[in-house]
């Protein structure tokens, strides 16, 4: 989708502001609402596109005014109350609702060392051809997708080099939708900072984008 | 402060993320003993000093940081790191010509195991949005003044492919010892905003 959060080469954000000495977590809440996304990503309900694409359909107002873990919080309610595994109504008391079963957690404590350890690789051991070869040009297709997309809009329609290859991986724009990994080459494509900025840029500049097979043509 | 009658009356947020936590605790889904661990595990154990590890090894030895640039994942193995959001990790180098900087501009993407979660700055709208126009522009913010003649290459992590910058070695530390090489690390150095020195 064509959201708020695909910010390259946005004018008026202001100037990066760096804190000295910042703490991992600004306040105790932050860092509950960091680990209860990690714990409750372990059910396996939803996947790391679905968990993007909750934040990016925050609306466009509130995403910019939202910090970061106030994103992450609205994110997991909408995800959880998407998938039955609570109700708006139990958020708002903070009650679970009269009869329900109690689970036994997806993720226990003994277990965390090792799932932080093992992580969730996207990428898929499967023989897929690839479109593009390193050394070719290529174009970002000029598409704009209302759903999930991790192909940003300031590359649409601009022509790069293919840098590396980087193997195959599960297709956010699907996935994100649970419409299947659909598993694709994904590519190091190298765009002169002039062809996407023009003649303000750097000519020896250069931004590197990581691109699927299906968000690319030959050019 | 701790003392009870000077505290701030508790945050919206505060009452909202207690509220859900004990939703989540009553009906099974959560271990509160995992949040726990969780945040003890990336405020003490996993952070920027695990990356400047890798940094010192590959400036001291170069069979190491020819692995590690052709083979991210499995050099950093050696050292032991790797899994939540650094399964897939590509290394890339600086050196006199050519500068790397890290960007997400999509979210928030960033090599965990090897840098930690990510400062605010990072993932802000005004770094995000900037680093990909103006890099030089957003490096002098950073107090870092580049040559036109150094090539910027800056590294849009679009997917799930994880990016730290293997700063260059400043002159001055042919004595040093690899811990004493990695105390010069910063966080900064391998996100690609500063450089580092003695």
């Amino acid at each position: 989708m064509n959201g708020v959060h695909d910010m390259g080469g946005m004018h008026g954000m202001g100037a990066v502001q760096c804190e000295t000495d910042e703490p991992v977590f600004h306040s105790e809440w932050e860092g509950r609402v960091f680990a209860l996304n990690q714990a409750m990503s372990a059910w396996g309900t939803w996947n790391i596109d679905a968990r993007r694409y909750a934040i990016e359909v925050i609306p466009a107002a509130d995403y910019l005014r939202m910090s970061y873990y106030e994103k992450w919080f609205t994110r997991l309610v909408e995800l959880m109350v998407r998938s039955g595994q609570v109700s708006r109504l139990e958020v708002e008391s903070g009650r679970a609702a009269v009869g329900c079963t109690r689970a036994t957690p997806a993720l226990m404590a003994a277990a965390v060392p090792a799932v932080i350890a093992r992580g969730s690789s996207t990428e898929r051991k499967v023989a897929v051809a690839a479109s593009f070869r390193v050394g070719q040009m290529v174009r970002a297709r000029n598409m704009h997708p209302v759903g999930h997309t991790r192909l940003p809009r300031y590359v649409r329609g601009k022509v790069g080099l293919v840098d590396r290859d980087h193997g195959v991986f599960v297709f956010p724009d699907t996935n994100a939708e649970f419409r299947g990994e659909k598993p694709q080459h994904v590519y190091s494509v190298r765009f002169a900072a002039r062809e996407l900025w023009g003649e303000q840029a750097s000519p020896r500049d250069a931004v590197y984008v990581d691109l699927w097979d299906d968000y690319l043509e030959p050019a | 402060m701790d003392n009870h009658e000077h505290q701030a009356v508790p945050s919206d947020l505060t009452l909202r993320v207690k509220a859900l936590e004990s939703l989540l605790v009553e009906k099974g889904l959560v271990d509160p003993a995992a949040l726990d661990a969780l945040i003890d595990a990336y405020e003490h154990k996993i952070g920027p000093r695990n990356g400047a590890r890798v940094v010192a090894r590959a400036w001291t030895d170069g069979a190491y940081k020819e692995r590690l640039l052709a083979d991210a994942n499995a050099a950093i193995a050696e050292l032991g790191f790797g899994g939540s959001q650094g399964e897939n990790m590509v290394v890339v180098e600086n050196g006199p010509q050519v500068h790397n900087l890290v960007v997400c501009t999509l979210c928030s993407c960033y090599p965990w195991p090897l840098l930690g979660l990510p400062p605010v700055w990072y993932k802000s709208a005004p770094y995000r949005s900037r680093a990909v126009i103006d890099p030089r522009g957003v490096l002098r913010e950073f107090g870092l003044e580049l040559a036109d003649d150094v090539e910027v290459r800056v590294w849009d992590s679009t997917a799930e492919l994880r990016y730290l910058v293997l700063p260059e070695r400043p002159s001055g530390t042919e004595g040093l010892s690899e811990e004493q090489l990695a105390a010069l690390v910063t966080r900064d150095s391998m996100v690609g905003v500063a450089v580092v020195t003695v």
